[in-house]
């Protein structure tokens, strides 16, 4: 047992320090009926770290690592390079093996951490104040669905056809059982959103439009008229991104007048990791929203010498003190993840991440393009970042997708997986490219996308 | 750096009340290794990055529909070297379970094996995406299968739903099984009784639900009180929340007749698994009647805190709830092959309440608890149970002739000691013994947690730490509750050797700084 340092030289001593003839006396509370003498049926004993790795090894060897073949899925998760040094940092043990910092004094490492990821996050999303992570962006997205009704005391909250499907479904799923009525759509499948459509469903008991920014078919749109019509009814405009590098070459959320901007941070640092640990982020434009927000905070003040450092702070909005009134039942944030995020929002600074964009968006166009030359494909969108959707002129995407992995490319998400029963969009390809594609992996998707399309009936 | 020092140091001499402290002060902040860190907005260029890019082309081709960004946003950037310098400095602030004990209780600070993060790093994990073709992802799903099959084993339940998030995200999930479990009986109920004892967690989940939140008292003895929560059953009791072992750090050792009676009444019982490193391979929560209870993986598997998080927290099932589990699920086929239930799969769902992320869960912190647990194995964990379980009677017997300790007659505990400062005189507080354990090189133990207790001071030392790591801090916590007895004034400004002295929260919260403004 390589992980327990007492010897039972060391037992049999704390057992008479204690007053315990053997073990099982302090477990005496234990009722009978419960309790399990021999070792559980079923289950291995003990086993080596060789042994352990190999056999995590053998499973780790039965999926198809993403940057091992042209890759293209996108829909809420990105693969993008990080670099070596963030992963260096994170393993740090005294960030990885620390605690929430709720003894300032020797946590100031993380809360500084925290104070700069909520000023690079509020940056970013062009908000006042960005809270100290959530677990992920669709429970962000709910998060912000509950603090617009708090907010506005109203219980309808009007979604984008356009939002992730998946968000769309934990936020209905929250709601169900909290009784607010959640208006939702299917996605228009047009080149531009149908933002009109959207505005005609605020009604003066709208607590909150939430719209996908870039949406979930890859297309963006100025959401300005969104904000306005939103305000106009006493409504707030929550924006959800889920591909953060986007935020480096277009406007920000903020500066079109949302309310609320939440999102996956999991783009910048964390990798892609089967769908999680993620990043759920958040942001107000108001300040005076402050003490509404969910989750955690970290504020500036002074020590007893006048120094400068950092704590934790608005507790009394939260679960360990309000109880059942707390503003979310959320205990946590994603420390090490925002940790990650902001090591390399870091690294890349403002230069960086508008340069990181520009190329998202350049190997975007290309590909795009190079796409709709192969017969049968038509490009949806008109403006888009780094994703955009594929018609594929009534051939089924599912299939196409399995088809591609055969194939050994990863081509991207079909919108018939998000969307199931939509026959609309079972013929929809959703394509994600980043710095991480080759000009290469475009033509080799290109070549097998249109056998595969051929060979499809 | 040529920064700016806007830390507010004072160049004067700084000495201690109780003596010597450092000598004189140095003309940059800095003592030595103990090195002061600007902020990132203080040092950071927005012309500078520390990755190499092509240079942004302005006649490139673009498709971004007029919304391209005109005005800066804000952010700076360092070198790689400049980059690693400043986290390298910010993490020496820190404490961590690297460095030294850290007793907090129902925090659960273990040793963090250093293969789980080698095998969540091996790109057959690390690097798969959440919507890849299913035959693509095979390992991955066998992972999640396996770690399931585990934790229902070691909680003799039938079910368990993996995407929960965290622990807390994890009481919701058990909280809306249960209200989808009423609802498809037709049987509307609108109170989930929690003891005050409760993690704050509780109630607040409750709540989240739309439940109405009753608290039920706790006995002199530190559990809950049966008479009164039997009392109060009835047909609008949809649920209660019980911790256990509980937050006094004690066995609920009438947890089979509780749930006896909540069953009884049409309710369910819901167990708050924070504590189950305390019981793991020693008692199977299945066998006391419990019908959901959530595991922190980070607390009982070792997956790292990192700060405040990511956590993650499966839930176990019972019968009676399993159909209603959130999605996605893993199932396995005929062939020994695996695949996802998720919403295309609409005939298998089930009575599923829907769907609580967007994808399968924390899968990182899976191959993390599924390596802890293989390498200890069923042995293992038993002993990992017994173990934390000695070293928290050790210290709470070596500690109660100095330090009240209020349940200290109500038999052993089990993973914490529970201590309160009632003997203290002179004004000092659990506060001043915190602060002064920080001194001593320690990372306090939980304060002022369970509210049942005035001034409580909540031990866990887990299985990780040694007999002689333990007889040293109890060297230390007898020192410092020695000096608090007596009256030791010095000890109201401890914390003097931590890279901050005692930071005033209340002016943080007074006039709420929250980003960098400069």
């Amino acid at each position: 047992m390589r992980y327990l340092p007492l010897t039972d030289t060391d037992r049999q001593a704390m057992l008479a320090t204690i007053g315990a003839s053997n073990i099982d006396d302090l477990f005496v509370d234990v009722p009978e009926v419960a309790r399990l003498d021999g070792p559980i049926h079923g289950l291995p004993m003990h086993a080596s770290e060789m042994a352990v790795e190999r056999h995590m090894k053998a499973l780790a060897a039965k999926n198809l690592v993403a940057g091992e073949v042209p890759f293209f899925l996108g829909a809420g998760a990105y693969r993008h390079h990080v670099p070596a040094s963030v992963d260096t940092i994170i393993q740090r043990g005294e960030f990885l093996t620390a605690y929430t910092p709720y003894q300032p004094e020797i946590a100031q490492g993380t809360l500084q951490v925290l104070f700069e990821f909520q000023t690079q996050v509020a940056r970013l999303y062009g908000c006042a104040v960005a809270n100290a992570s959530l677990y992920d962006g669709s429970t962000a997205c709910w998060e912000a669905v509950a603090m617009a009704t708090r907010v506005t005391r109203r219980k309808r909250a009007v979604l984008s056809g356009a939002l992730h499907p998946h968000y769309a479904q934990v936020v209905k799923t929250m709601a169900h059982f909290t009784g607010d009525t959640i208006a939702d759509a299917l996605p228009a499948i047009t080149a531009e959103p149908d933002l009109d459509g959207l505005i005609a469903r605020i009604d003066a008991d709208t607590a909150c439009v939430v719209v996908q920014y870039p949406d979930i078919l890859g297309r963006i749109s100025d959401l300005t008229p969104v904000a306005e019509a939103a305000h106009a009814k006493g409504a707030l405009l929550v924006v959800v991104n889920t591909e953060p590098v986007a935020l480096g070459a277009i406007k920000s959320p903020g500066e079109m007048g949302a309310d609320i901007v939440v999102g996956e941070g999991q783009s910048l640092g964390v990798g892609l990791q089967f769908g999680g640990p993620y990043l759920g982020l958040f942001a107000v434009r108001d300040p005076k929203h402050v003490r509404q927000m969910p989750g955690r905070l970290c504020g500036e003040t002074t020590d007893a010498e006048g120094k400068r450092g950092f704590v934790l702070t608005l507790s009394t909005r939260e679960q360990h003190i309000r109880r059942e009134k707390a503003t979310s039942n959320i205990c946590t944030n994603s420390g090490l993840c925002a940790l990650a995020f902001s090591v390399h929002m870091t690294l890349l600074g403002e230069r960086g991440l508008r340069e990181l964009a520009a190329e998202n968006h350049r190997l975007a166009c290309l590909a795009a393009d190079r796409l709709a030359k192969v017969p049968g494909v038509e490009v949806l969108n008109t403006a888009f970042f780094n994703e955009f959707t594929l018609m594929l002129g009534g051939k089924p995407a599912r299939q196409i997708v399995r088809d591609l992995a055969d194939r050994g490319v990863l081509g991207g998400v079909s919108l018939g997986r998000l969307y199931p029963g939509v026959e609309a969009l079972e013929h929809a390809l959703l394509v994600a490219v980043t710095e991480t594609t080759t000009e290469d992996d475009i033509e080799r998707l290109a070549c097998e996308l249109e056998a595969s399309i051929k060979e499809t009936v | 750096m040529n920064a700016p020092n806007k830390s507010g140091w004072k160049p004067e001499m700084q000495v201690a009340e109780d003596g010597f402290l450092g000598g004189p002060a140095t003309t940059t902040g800095n003592r030595a290794l103990m090195l002061e860190e600007p902020l990132l907005f203080e040092i950071g260029r927005a012309d500078v990055t520390g990755v190499d890019l092509p240079p942004v082309d302005p006649a490139a081709a673009s498709r971004l529909g007029g919304l391209a960004r005109s005005e800066a946003i804000g952010l700076v950037g360092l070198t790689e070297p400049e980059t690693v310098r400043h986290y390298t400095r910010l993490s020496r602030q820190n404490y961590g379970i690297d460095l030294g004990f850290f007793p907090l209780g129902s925090c659960t600070m273990k040793h963090n094996p250093r293969l789980n993060e080698k095998m969540a790093r091996l790109p057959g994990f690390a690097d798969i995406h959440p919507l890849a073709p299913q035959n693509a992802v095979q390992g991955a799903l066998e992972v999640i299968s396996q770690l399931g099959e585990w934790l229902c084993k070691l909680t003799g339940m039938p079910a368990v739903a993996m995407s929960p998030k965290a622990g807390a995200h994890g009481e919701l999930c058990g909280i809306l099984a249960i209200r989808a479990a009423h609802e498809a009986r037709g049987d509307a109920r609108e109170v989930v009784l929690v003891p005050e004892s409760a993690h704050g967690t509780n109630p607040a989940t409750a709540a989240f639900a739309n439940y109405r939140v009753e608290d039920i008292p706790a006995t002199p003895e530190g559990r809950v009180d049966v008479a009164a929560l039997k009392a109060r059953l009835g047909p609008d009791v949809a649920a209660v929340m019980i911790t256990n072992p509980n937050t006094c750090g004690l066995f609920e050792k009438d947890f089979r007749e509780i749930a006896d009676a909540v069953h009884a009444a049409g309710g369910y019982v819901y167990c708050d698994g924070a504590n189950f490193n305390a019981i793991v391979g020693k008692v199977r929560p299945g066998d006391l009647g419990v019908d959901a209870m959530h595991i922190n993986l980070h607390k009982t598997f070792s997956t790292p805190h990192g700060g405040g998080g990511p956590g993650s927290g499966p839930v176990v099932l019972s019968e009676a709830l399993a159909p209603f589990a959130p999605l996605p699920f893993v199932r396995k086929d005929d062939a020994g092959g695996f695949y996802l239930v998720e919403e295309e799969n609409r005939e298998e769902r089930g009575p599923s309440f829907g769907r609580m992320t967007a994808f399968h869960g924390q899968m990182g912190m899976f191959t993390r608890a599924l390596t802890y647990i293989l390498s200890h194995g069923a042995d293992g964990l038993k002993q990992v149970a017994e173990d934390a379980v000695l070293n928290a009677n050790y210290i709470l017997r070596s500690m109660e002739d100095i330090l009240h300790a209020p349940f200290g007659a109500s038999g052993p505990c089990m993973h914490e000691a529970l201590f309160g400062d009632k003997d203290f005189t002179n004004g000092l507080s659990t506060l001043d013994v915190a602060k002064g354990l920080i001194d001593e090189g320690y990372h306090p133990m939980t304060v002022y947690f369970p509210l049942v207790v005035h001034g409580a001071m909540l031990v866990e030392p887990t299985e990780t730490e040694s007999k002689a790591a333990i007889d040293q801090f109890i060297t230390a916590f007898r020192g410092v509750v020695t000096r608090a007895l007596a009256g030791d004034e010095a000890l109201k400004a401890a914390p003097y050797y931590s890279p901050r002295r005692r930071l005033d929260e209340t002016a943080a919260a007074r006039k709420p700084k929250l980003a960098y403004e400069g």
